[in-house]
């Protein structure tokens, strides 16, 4: 038995709550001993999987001939939809993401984009099953394509029928006037490119059990659509997930297709099966960010301030619905950004196209929708001759506090916790931005090819999945008789720290060294039920859970020791690594060594559900949010005229974290989430043909930024004023996606920096890659002659 | 000959015989040793998570490169040594400066990545670190990160230099240095395996001789394209005749007033001789791929391969290089830009091979303009390369060689371009009239880079760089590298 440990004296714990503790497995990372799905060992009769792909982006499967892949040397296993046991779709919601196109059932017959799944190929190595795969002959006959935005919406091909948001009387208002403008901006998609590309090893039990290991942001929907495919019930079927080498959002659903074809080679072989994309399968299979086309009519007046706004936005969502229609809906929820829209009309166009199946990227559509407002102030600025600045200040939600009616959004929230006025003030401020502005007119003066701009951009961010079932979370805690605690949880690690605040929200509790508290892989065994870990929620949600958990187990601890010592609960305290009982002290792993015996149970479940939301979707109407997190950032940039090429040269942030749970975790997704959207907007291009194959399908054309790309000057900085008025957990604000967006700061100063070759309005679209650049700038000198 | 393959792999020997021809290190390591911690991420050779490093003698010394695995044909290896994330801890466990350095900083998110990350410092380190932010930029544009935004990488990176060496550092490079010593000889590399044969030829003889045994072979330099055939596009190739132990083929001197590069000479290693002579093109190969393929790569293979895309032709071009071409004992030499027949077609007989490359120091030096423009700056294949070669003479131009890439089939000389200009003032009005001649040259093609009218006005924009250049400082003119304003 272990002896019973001294109580200590330590003042506070290491790796509690609001520590900059490292990543829990950043010493793992660097050697190699993080394990990701396909590093781990498998047996030698473990089959590779390779699934075959369309060639074609609308046709009908006039006949699939598949006898030369089966007789193919090597060929174990070849699957269509007419092995499925279950139900031929992967999708997350809707029931439109046929797994096999190639078969005889519902979802078969007809492909949709270029690269949706055919079938699929299982032999001991990939390579065999790939090649055995090429030896199909299919015999298409082709329909005609719709690929674009702009052909979907002059065929009207929509997924669902348009959606409209509105407040006020939108077209009354911009009428009524004194200033008026309209235009269009287009808004490129982007793709996740997490490192690891999607990955499933599936392996078979007992009584048709099926476990999955996967790479997956939503092992309970894994587990669900392993059951559905293969005719079983949920509790048959268990998915893992430890880790993923990044997820985004690209591994929200899109993991189900590999992690269904593994579990239907499995079961129909009864050995271990893997699926892992290699990169060109993933790019071409997989959905991306969605892409827009905004077209906006404002009316304001002569300070700027916005008195009434039309926004027509229309969505490519690829074949079928995947979480389209939430996407979609979020880029409305964020048309209005930090800014009051007194009369706002906001309509959504949801188009269906034969390309992929657009998916979640961080931000969710919220992105896409900011990009239009901030494209709207921008260029009532410029119409005014007025520092966009200020008309950005004209036109923000009141304050907290402040008693204005400048508070409600065109969805009917009252906005209660803006502050974003302080975020922008102080920035302002440490960014010298009105200095550089000055300084950046006079560069330009004098220098006709090297172009700088400069812009601020401000970020309000809805938190809460606006689905409003999926805000629930649960978790696992087992404390064991040694002191030694495990926890589980339903959220997942993609990198972006989860585990590790987690785990210190834990030993908080508790108040115990975070060495105390292990890590556990995601296991829908052990938590059911979950939602992914997205829309930024994982910490809010799980971290709540988890302390709940805590919680229930604290109770009963506390009243074993209130009664073993007889005192009274209100007595008994967590201390650092000790409880106090009355007068007396305990060490930690005492009391639970003396609970223990007691037969105190050390093991509890908790569960949260997010208090205070709910939505109407057909009044258009509710509270889809808990809260907002807001930041800001201003990004200077250098554009060179004579070829569009570009570079980002300073950024300042300032951003809201509540009361920050890990700041150097926050730091990390601040400046992750700034890099990636600044590399959305500006060189990451996704280019498909005119037969709608996309061409841009690797790194070696798909350009995300590199080191080199980093703003030689970046200066960030965790608002210190930053608190959540709404109980989260220990008041911190959700941080994994907000930060994206203040990388719209540097499309705004590119379209800055252009601002100098001609009197027009630039209307830059995104991403503003050198061509673009270049181009638009010729439009403005021919325009200026 | 020789007839297996061996090498030390984090300090242990290794060797293979019937290795297939087109194995590659990764597929080796991951599935062969069972040393999972290298990574793929895109198996072209373009996002690093499957960096390595490799050891090899160089004139008695011990040159370390990080290389992608990916695209490393096994046979390569021979006689060098690999070190990969499994190696680089102290013998008692500790961590090394590079790993250390990126835990403390925070550098690693999702982690999968870092062992590319920590192979790429970790081969700096040895090489005795990194000095400043261009430097961290450099050695680490083809090593992409998807989650941290790099700041805490770049952080761990400069102050990496600073931290003692691990524990058994130098017993460790001694043992290495002598395994290498132990493996050198002279012998050529002949394997055999069912998937096919890998040839590694130790003399420029034996590579002629073998080449014209085996016409049909494919000639693998670098294999930082040759490579991509195989991940990629899955072709098999049954017979690899590989350059990288032709000790006459990396030689880069200077002759007879010129300078010969070796077909087997690096990016990396011709680099600081080129930037001495040329500084643009210097700045030219210092974006051309990123490090780990400017260490496998050719200037040799950048050439044979005909691609209208590679970034050397259009400054060699320009320099009015010649190649030399050897079948058997039989050797001619020809201007490079004629070497380029059509869109993959060279002039270049079956069982021959490009032997060296010859550029004439005439002075060309600071007056060689080259202007590479890709959506992104590091490690990525230009839209457009243009490079000018513009004397001037009392104002008039005496002489113009222009040559570019990527608005053509192959890489071209802008001969009306050149006409235009030549023996005309150097003025404004001259450069206005030789852009109107650009027409006449080139018609670029549309494709996921660049449009073929931004192909076009980029090209003609990059003579009015040149004029403007010739005039005013490159801080008026330049984003980055050389002379950039405001880096």
């Amino acid at each position: 038995m272990k002896p019973i440990a001294k109580p200590g004296n330590a003042e506070r714990i290491e790796g509690g709550v609001s520590t900059a503790l490292r990543h829990d497995s950043g010493h793992k990372h660097v050697t190699g001993e993080a394990v990701y799905v396909d590093d781990i060992p498998v047996p030698a009769n473990c089959l590779a999987v390779h699934i075959a792909q369309s060639e074609k982006a609308h046709a009908r499967i006039l006949r699939a001939d598949l006898s030369a892949v089966r007789a193919a040397p090597g060929v174990v296993l070849v699957v269509t939809a007419d092995d499925i046991p279950g139900v031929n779709d992967v999708s997350p919601v809707a029931g439109d993401d046929p797994m096999f196109a190639v078969g005889s059932g519902p979802g078969t017959g007809l492909v949709e984009y270029a690269g949706q799944s055919l079938f699929a190929v299982a032999a001991a190595d990939i390579a065999t099953a790939r090649a055995a795969a090429s030896l199909a002959v299919i015999e298409y006959e082709e329909l005609p394509a719709l690929i674009t935005v702009d052909q979907a919406m002059e065929a009207n091909a929509l997924l669902e029928p348009p959606y409209t948001m509105a407040r006020g009387d939108a077209e009354a208002a911009i009428e009524k006037a004194p200033r008026r403008l309209s235009g269009r901006v287009r808004v490129g998609g982007q793709e996740h490119f997490y490192l690891e590309g999607q990955v499933a090893l599936a392996r078979p039990g007992e009584d048709h059990e099926m476990f999955v290991q996967c790479s997956s942001q939503h092992p309970t929907e894994i587990q669900h659509v392993v059951a559905r495919v293969l005719d079983l019930a949920n509790h048959d079927v268990t998915a893992e997930v430890r880790r993923m080498g990044g997820g985004f959002g690209g591994k929200e659903s899109q993991g189900n297709l590999p992690a269904a074809a593994a579990a239907l080679v499995a079961r129909m072989t009864g050995r271990p099966a893997k699926v892992r994309y290699d990169r060109d399968v993933d790019m071409t299979i997989t959905g991306k960010r969605h892409d827009f086309r905004i077209d906006y009519r404002v009316g304001f007046d002569d300070e700027g301030r916005i008195l009434g706004i039309a926004f027509d936005q229309a969505v490519r969502c690829g074949m079928s619905h995947d979480l389209s229609g939430a996407i979609a809906d979020r880029a409305m929820f964020h048309a209005d950004n930090c800014y009051y829209l007194p009369n706002a009309r906001i309509t959504s166009y949801r188009c269906k196209t034969h390309t992929v199946s657009n998916t979640a990227f961080r931000g969710f559509g919220g992105p896409q929708g900011m990009v239009g407002i901030e494209r709207v102030i921008d260029e009532i600025a410029h119409s005014l001759g007025r520092d966009p600045l200020a008309v950005r200040r004209a036109n923000f939600y009141a304050p907290a506090g402040a008693r204005s009616d400048r508070t409600v959004t065109p969805y009917h929230m009252t906005v209660e916790d803006c502050v974003i006025q302080p975020i922008v003030d102080a920035l302002v401020d440490s960014a010298d931005y009105e200095a550089r502005r000055a300084e950046i007119r006079e560069w330009n003066r004098a220098n006709p090819i090297i172009r700088r701009g400069i812009a601020l951009m401000p970020v309000k961010f809805g938190i809460s999945f606006t689905t409003s079932h999926l805000n629930q979370a649960g978790a696992l805690v087992h404390i064991y008789n040694d002191g030694s605690i495990r926890l589980n949880h339903g959220g997942t690690e993609m990198g972006q720290g989860l585990f590790t605040k987690v785990a210190q929200v834990v030993a908080e509790e508790f108040q115990v060294d975070i060495g105390r508290v292990r890590i556990t892989a995601t296991d829908t065994a052990k938590v059911p039920n979950t939602s992914a870990t997205a829309a930024s929620s994982g910490s809010d949600m799980n971290g709540m859970a988890a302390r709940n958990a805590c919680r229930t187990i604290r109770e009963r601890l506390v009243a074993f020791a209130a009664e073993r010592w007889q005192t009274t609960p209100d007595e008994v305290a967590f201390l650092p690594g000790r409880v106090r009982v009355g007068g007396e002290e305990i060490a930690f792993d005492s009391l639970i060594h003396e609970a223990w015996l007691a037969r105190v149970s050390l093991s509890a479940t908790g569960f949260y559900a997010t208090p205070k939301i709910h939505w109407d979707r057909v009044a258009a109407r509710g509270r889809p949010f808990l809260y907002f997190a807001y930041g800001a950032a201003v990004s200077e940039v250098a554009v060179d005229t004579l070829t569009g090429e570009n570079r980002i040269l300073r950024v300042d942030i300032l951003h809201d974290v509540g009361r920050s749970l890990n700041p150097v975790i926050d730091l990390g997704q601040i400046e992750g989430g700034f890099v990636q959207g600044a590399g959305w907007l500006t060189m990451e291009e996704l280019f498909w043909d005119d037969a709608g194959r996309l061409r841009t399908h690797a790194p070696s054309t798909y350009k995300i930024p590199t080191c080199g790309d980093r703003a030689p000057d970046m200066r960030m900085a965790i608002w210190d004023g930053g608190d959540n008025r709404e109980d989260t957990i220990y008041r911190s604000k959700a941080v994994g996606e907000p930060p994206l967006m203040l990388g719209i700061s540097v499309l705004m100063a590119l379209s800055n920096a252009l601002e100098t070759e001609g009197g027009a309005y630039p209307a830059l679209d995104a991403p503003a890659t050198p061509e673009r650049l270049l181009m638009t700038a010729e439009r403005l000198k021919r325009a200026a002659r | 000959m020789r007839r297996h393959i061996r090498f030390h792999l984090n300090g242990e020997a290794r060797e293979l015989e019937a290795a297939p021809p087109t194995l590659t290190l990764l597929q080796y390591l991951r599935e062969h040793e069972g040393l999972v911690g290298t990574k793929e991420g895109c198996a072209e050779g373009d996002c690093g998570a499957c960096t390595v490093t490799v050891g090899e003698l160089v004139d008695g010394a011990v040159q370390y490169r990080a290389l992608n695995a990916c695209i490393l044909f096994i046979g390569a290896l021979d006689g060098k040594s690999v070190t990969t994330v499994e190696g680089v801890r102290a013998a008692d466990g500790a961590l090394h400066p590079a790993q250390a350095a990126l835990v403390e900083r925070h550098g690693s998110q999702c982690g999968f990545c870092t062992p590319g990350f920590v192979m790429s410092l970790y081969t700096a380190y040895r090489q005795g670190g990194v000095a400043d932010r261009a430097a961290v930029n450099d050695l680490l544009a083809g090593n992409l990160c998807r989650c941290t935004g790099y700041g805490p990488i770049i952080d761990a990176a400069l102050e990496m230099r600073g931290r003692p060496a691990p524990a058994g550092e130098a017993e460790r490079a001694a043992a290495e240095k002598a395994a290498l010593e132990a493996m050198a000889d002279d012998q050529t590399l002949a394997t055999e395996a069912p998937e096919g044969r890998f040839f590694a030829p130790a003399s420029a003889d034996e590579l002629a001789r073998l080449y014209g045994e085996h016409p049909e072979a494919v000639i693998v330099a670098g294999a930082t394209d040759v490579g991509l055939w195989v991940t990629k596009l899955h072709r098999r190739l049954e017979t690899v005749l590989y350059l990288g132990r032709v000790r006459e083929l990396k030689d880069i001197s200077v002759r007879d007033g010129r300078l010969e590069i070796g077909a087997g000479v690096t990016y990396a290693d011709a680099h600081a001789v080129l930037a001495e002579h040329f500084p643009d093109f210097g700045e030219l190969i210092r974006r051309l791929g990123a490090r780990q393929v400017r260490e496998a790569g050719t200037i040799g293979g950048n050439i044979a391969n005909g691609s209208p895309i590679g970034d050397s032709p259009p400054a060699l071009i320009a320099l009015g290089a010649t190649l030399v071409l050897r079948k058997g004992a039989a050797r001619r030499e020809i201007p490079l830009e004629s070497f380029f027949i059509d869109y993959g077609k060279q002039d270049r007989a079956p069982g021959e091979f490009v032997e060296r490359i010859r550029v004439p120091l005439d002075g060309a030096g600071e007056r060689l303009r080259c202007y590479k423009l890709s959506k992104r700056f590091d490690q990525d294949i230009s839209a457009v390369c243009g490079c000018f070669n513009i004397a001037i003479v009392d104002g008039r131009v005496t002489s113009a060689r222009i040559a570019y890439g990527g608005v053509a089939a192959v890489p071209k000389r802008a001969r009306a371009v050149e006409a235009a200009l030549e023996g005309a003032a150097w003025n404004e009005a001259t450069i206005e009239a030789a852009v109107a001649a650009y027409d006449r040259d080139f018609s670029p093609i549309s494709d996921m880079r660049a449009t073929a009218g931004y192909r076009l006005l980029a090209a003609k924009n990059m003579l009015r760089r040149c004029w403007h250049e010739s005039h005013a400082p490159l801080a008026e003119t330049r984003l980055v590298g050389r002379g950039a304003a405001v880096a």
